[in-house]
């Protein structure tokens, strides 16, 4: 099982949860484990089985884009970040 | 005991002399030669070698190994006539230093024979008493505060972010400040925006960061433009000459706008945004790493990206990282320490936790790649509205 830490704008999706846990072997994998323990979840971020294009997925400190996609490998102490922009500075 | 006399001849017979003809030469023929000046400030300022660093004498030993590390340096010390560089050349000598002259005859002697000087532009007493903190750090020290002088930061929004990287920055003693605004303060500001007062309320904020960036230091010069971030004001605005852009904007469309300005303009952006209690910090420098558009090529959907305004944020969490991007500021403006050009840091005000991130140009980004398809404006409103069906 490898952590998934959620940013604050999903979270109403895991109860309010800001980390949750997750199995699978590939990022891919993990990610649909976690759709379906949080199916709105999922909901919100994948599309046709694919990342949605303003959430940034980390693995251990790096964005998978740049290491192999949703097929990069996880193993249980991989800690997983995911990330969509945040607008909020001034108002 | 030795008189004085006895005792400078005596160090005189221990140490290298070198007259100022040679001196010239010598400097001539070798820029890498360390020049050092231990005179005292108020002589330093009224001329100088060029190309010398002023130690006086009385922190000479404290201060030499961060000007001269290498002890096998050729060091040419000088003060007025001679005699304290001689003694000073003896302490360095015991320290190590295996290649010291005095300069004989000194600085006097030096000017006498029509030998180039120089002046510096120095900080005024009352400078060299506000900065006084900095002055005594060796990585900024007068020549980094009268960097920091020259410098022209520019704020985007004057309100959770923007204020204390303002007062930060005014403080710090960056010289012009431009704060781009077009709201007034409002009651629900003062959470959190400290720039602003009970007293200011309904002013316009650019008007009240004015007055409290004034009041906190005159030195700075305030350019206040109350407008909204669009295509037209933000060239208009860039046109002013901006070293570094401070990002606290609330909305997607300012921040893309913002991106691809700043890329087009070769101007580094510190990045920081806030949420509840968690907050993100970057720094977007152009030609040496990601832009915005590489991180995030796509703003979420309206319903994820609820502002603070909507969602709410700890008063605090602006302080925290407005604070940090002034300290971004500041590094990017004297050169010194590792900006975070290319990682992200999350903090969570909660755990007190910072994460860094990697982050990665990337080689097909529109805007910064290598072969860009975005290199005009946009209808940034349209771009990120967007992605409500993305």
């Amino acid at each position: 099982m490898a952590n998934v830490r959620i940013p604050p704008t999903l979270r109403t999706e895991t109860g309010g949860s800001a980390e949750v846990q997750a199995e699978g072997g590939t990022v891919r994998e993990l990610l649909a484990d976690l759709a379906s323990r949080f199916p709105s979840l999922g909901q919100q971020i994948l599309r046709d089985g694919d990342v949605a294009p303003f959430v940034n997925v980390y693995l251990d400190g790096e964005d998978v884009r740049t290491r192999s996609g949703l097929d990069s490998q996880v193993d249980e102490r991989s800690s997983v970040i995911l990330l969509p922009a945040v607008a909020g500075g001034l108002s | 005991m030795p008189s004085y006399r006895e005792l400078l001849q005596s160090v005189k017979d221990e140490i290298q002399e070198i007259d100022a003809r040679h001196a010239r030469e010598l400097l001539d023929a070798d820029p890498t030669v360390s020049v050092v000046d231990v005179r005292e400030r108020d002589e330093w300022d009224e001329g100088h070698l060029p190309n010398a660093v002023h130690i006086p004498r009385g922190s000479l030993e404290s201060r030499i190994e961060q000007a001269v590390p290498d002890r096998t340096q050729r060091v040419v010390l000088y003060c007025a006539a001679g005699n304290r560089s001689a003694f000073a050349a003896r302490a360095l000598g015991e320290l190590g230093y295996e290649n010291v002259s005095s300069l004989a005859g000194g600085f006097t002697d030096w000017k006498r024979n029509g030998h180039p000087t120089a002046l510096s532009r120095t900080l005024s007493p009352q400078g060299r008493m506000r900065y006084s903190r900095h002055l005594l750090i060796p990585e900024v020290g007068e020549e980094g505060q009268l960097r920091l002088l020259d410098s022209r930061a520019l704020l985007i929004g004057a309100g959770g972010l923007g204020s204390p990287a303002a007062l930060y920055l005014a403080a710090a003693g960056v010289g012009t400040l431009g704060i781009v605004d077009d709201d007034v303060v409002d009651e629900s500001n003062l959470q959190r925006q400290i720039m602003h007062s009970t007293a200011t309320l309904g002013e316009p904020k650019v008007e009240s960061a004015a007055r409290t960036i004034r009041e906190l230091n005159p030195d700075v010069q305030v350019m206040a433009y109350r407008e909204r971030l669009t295509s037209e004001t933000i060239e208009q605005i860039l046109a002013d000459g901006w070293d570094v852009i401070v990002d606290g904007a609330d909305n997607f469309p300012t921040r893309y706008l913002l991106n691809d300005a700043s890329v087009w303009h070769g101007i580094p952006v510190v990045h920081g945004s806030i949420y509840r209690f968690e907050g993100q910090l970057t720094v977007f420098k152009p030609g040496d790493g990601p832009c915005y558009r590489c991180l995030f090529p796509q703003p979420p959907p309206p319903e994820l990206a609820p502002s603070c305004a909507e969602g709410g944020v700890l008063g605090v969490l602006p302080g925290i990282v407005g604070t940090l991007q002034a300290n971004e500021a500041l590094k990017l403006a004297l050169g010194i320490g590792e900006p975070l050009v290319g990682k992200l840091v999350l903090f969570d005000a909660l755990s007190v936790s910072f994460t860094q991130l990697e982050v990665r140009r990337d080689p097909a980004c529109p805007v910064c790649g290598d072969q860009p398809t975005i290199t005009e404006y946009v209808d940034y409103v349209e771009f990120c509205a967007g992605a409500r069906g993305g």
